[in-house]
């Protein structure tokens, strides 16, 4: 065990660690959570049964889905990330984070801000009309401030801090929040209409536009929802199962080769566009490249339970955590088999594309949340355990038949989808009108929608225990 | 190699510094060259600005999310030509702030929906899909119908355009609310409007020329997709990228 991998175990409490604001991004987090999986649950029963889109325009499909994917990327996913890395960074560094309450509290309701009023404008019909960067110009600045402050608040804990090493996963928040400030600020460059309106039109445009918001767009994907959560995994699963990770040459290995090679991903978004040939055969190598590193992070994660996995029995945390890991390295794996050329020609445009997308974000990144917050609530309300590991058991097992449902159902839809596209019949002619193949989904959307259901009730169940937690209630144990 | 790493993780400018600089290179290799490589940009005749009353529709293609179910980036495949015709060229875009080729076909592809369908099935089918393909499962957008436009900041949004890029001329900017009005009005002199845009679609596109309604706007923008190069006069050299 060496003195980096010590400190993580070693994070006895301080006095003057801020644990307010952690606590408030906690329920943040939980209340977000459940919201974008019912946003999420909506829209997906929309496309089962087109009349609840309710004939009103604030509640199209056309307008919710930024709502969904807004909410649980950046309102659940940002705020479960800037509540743990507070708590990651003083602990690890053994000092109060830099700036105290004000500058804390500042990044979590600044950031909160942000959201609410993105989203109200996807209500009324404020988008900039590109994937995963909508919210309009003004919220884009409002967001750099806060972004700003929170770089400093971090990068100021790790230069005051009484640990002589900066801890692995401190080293992923911060390649996390350096890298989406970068990807923000050029993706989002644009020209307003008025300063007094809305609107406003991208600096860039057409070919250019497009490798630009894939950039933007993958690496969201890479920074946001992969470095940022491999953070709260190379500290909380350690921590939950009291072991030291599994490598240290190997977690210098895998940080490196990861924020390297990720970046140069985003043109698999582009297969047989009009983007350059070269550009999409670049994206497409990196991309099968990036398989290692992933792979090489899941091996650290879950070898790290060596000698421990007999709790993943007994602590719902380490269950979620460790599960977490291993949807991560499937949907890590079925990532770069995506990214081929070949393959992307039938799976690009269909809803695999979807379902890859959901085992990362229900099984990655929503799992990873899970743990983090079954651990750290019982440590943030001071109470020995959870309210009750019944209830959580009942969550894991419910949410995971959910995302079990939804991703198969998206298998199988848009494989299904993408060889009736291209299907000929005897004669030569296409096979499939395009209607026909919109109808052939239908029985898959509905499944897709049932594991949706599934999953936001164990959230509801999730969030029950620990609001009973935080109170100091312990339910009579189970047989 | 670990005990140069020692320098790095204790020292956190060093690690802010290199943390930075690996994720810098990979988008400058990437986005850099299609700027400066001339032939990214087919050397195709035809492409022009949206039109004043284009370019409004195309916002509202935008704000009600439509690139969300629906690409316009046809892909070089026999049956993605056969459905949608000619594969889409990265020219046929160069105008577009932002781009809108879409990741998803939950409905069908829209980049050469220009001209397949009349104004009034455009129409219908807006106001309730299910009315003339019953499997859609698009949304209805009946209040286009009722939501006016209005032509006095129209200028603004064409001098916003300008400034990142697209070519309209002061002639273009100044005719800007007349072109809007002469568009949707097939009894107006179409002269001054198709002198500035080539190609234009014409025509009472929500089947009222007195006024000018969010309707009309979409399905000028819907009719004039992926029509601007005529591929019979296209040379495979023009196509090189």
């Amino acid at each position: 065990m060496t003195a980096t991998t010590m400190s993580a175990a070693r994070s006895e409490a301080r006095e003057d660690y801020l644990e307010d604001v952690i606590r408030a991004s906690m329920a943040l987090a939980m209340f977000w959570g459940i919201a974008a999986f019912a946003v999420g649950v909506l829209i997906a029963f929309q496309l089962a049964f087109p009349v609840l889109n309710l004939g009103l325009e604030w509640t199209t499909f056309g307008r919710l889905r930024p709502l969904h994917t807004s909410a649980a990327i950046f309102a659940f996913g940002g705020t479960a990330l800037i509540g743990s890395s507070f708590h990651v960074v003083q602990r690890t560094c053994r000092a109060q984070l830099f700036g105290g309450e004000p500058v804390a509290w500042f990044v979590l309701l600044g950031y909160q801000l942000f959201i609410v009023v993105a989203a109200t404008g996807y209500l009324l019909g404020i988008t900039q009309g590109r994937e995963y960067a909508e919210p309009e110009w003004y919220a884009d600045l409002w967001l750099t401030l806060v972004w700003v402050v929170y770089l400093v608040a971090f990068v100021g804990t790790l230069v005051k801090r009484e640990e002589p090493h900066i801890y692995v996963a401190n080293w992923f928040y911060l390649s996390f929040i350096v890298t989406v400030a970068m990807l923000h600020v050029v993706n989002n460059l644009a020209m307003p209409v008025s300063l007094f309106g809305t609107k406003s039109y991208s600096a860039f445009a057409g070919v250019q536009d497009a490798l630009t918001q894939w950039w933007y767009g993958h690496n969201a994907v890479g920074f946001f929802l992969t470095a940022g959560f491999l953070g709260m995994m190379y500290y909380f699963i350690p921590k939950a199962a009291n072991r030291p990770v599994y490598s240290y040459r190997l977690s210098i290995v895998h940080f490196w080769s990861l924020i390297f090679l990720y970046i140069w991903a985003g043109p698999h978004h582009l297969h047989y566009t009009a983007l350059p040939e070269w550009a999409q055969m670049l994206g497409m190598a990196f991309s099968v490249m990036l398989w290692m590193p992933s792979w090489g992070g899941m091996i650290n994660g879950l070898m790290t339970l060596s000698g421990a996995w007999d709790k993943l029995r007994t602590d719902p945390s380490l269950r979620f955590s460790v599960t977490a890991v291993a949807f991560y390295g499937m949907s890590t794996f079925e990532g770069p088999v995506m990214s081929i050329r070949p393959v992307n020609a039938l799976s690009h445009y269909t809803d695999w594309t979807i379902g890859h997308v959901h085992s990362g974000a229900l099984g990655w990144v929503a799992f990873i949340v899970f743990g983090m917050m079954y651990h750290l609530v019982p440590v943030l309300w001071g109470r020995r355990d959870l309210y009750s590991k019944t209830l959580a058991e009942v969550h894991f097992w419910v949410s995971t038949l959910g995302i079990v449902l939804y991703i198969t159902a998206m298998w199988v839809s848009g494989i299904m989808q993408g060889l009736m596209w291209r299907a000929y019949d005897e004669l030569g002619f296409l096979q499939y009108s395009f209607a026909e193949t919109v109808q052939a989904m239908h029985p898959f959307y509905l499944i897709r929608a049932m594991g949706g259901v599934l999953f936001l009730i164990g959230a509801l169940i999730m969030a029950y225990n620990l609001w009973r937690t935080a109170r100091g209630d312990v339910a009579r144990a189970a047989a | 190699m670990i005990l140069s790493h020692a320098k790095i993780e204790t020292n956190t400018a060093i690690l802010l510094v290199l943390a930075l600089l690996t994720v810098v290179i990979g988008g400058i290799v990437e986005i850099v060259p299609l700027y400066t490589i001339e032939t990214t940009i087919e050397r195709v005749q035809g492409v022009r600005p949206y039109t004043p009353l284009e370019l409004v529709g195309r916002n509202i293609y935008i704000r009600e999310g439509c690139y969300l179910c629906h690409s316009q980036q046809i892909r070089p495949f026999r049956d993605e030509v056969e459905r949608y015709g000619h594969y889409s060229l990265a020219a046929e875009s160069m105008y577009d702030h932002p781009f809108q080729w879409g990741s998803k076909r939950t409905g069908p592809d829209l980049a050469r929906v220009g001209g397949k369908y009349s104004d009034e099935w455009h129409a219908a089918h807006l106001i309730e899909p299910r009315s003339v393909v019953p499997e859609s499962i698009m949304p209805a957008y009946p209040f286009l119908m009722q939501r006016m436009l209005k032509t006095d900041d129209i200028a603004r949004h064409l001098q916003a355009v300008r400034k990142v890029g697209v070519p309209y001329s002061d002639e273009m900017i100044a005719a800007a609310a007349a072109d809007m009005e002469a568009q949707q009005n097939p009894d107006a002199d179409p002269s001054g409007l198709a002198s500035r845009y080539a190609k234009v679609p014409i025509g009472a596109f929500d089947g009222d020329p007195t006024r000018i309604t969010e309707m009309d706007a979409l399905v000028a923008y819907l009719q004039m997709l992926g029509t601007l190069v005529d591929f019979s006069a296209v040379t495979p050299q023009q196509l090189r990228q």
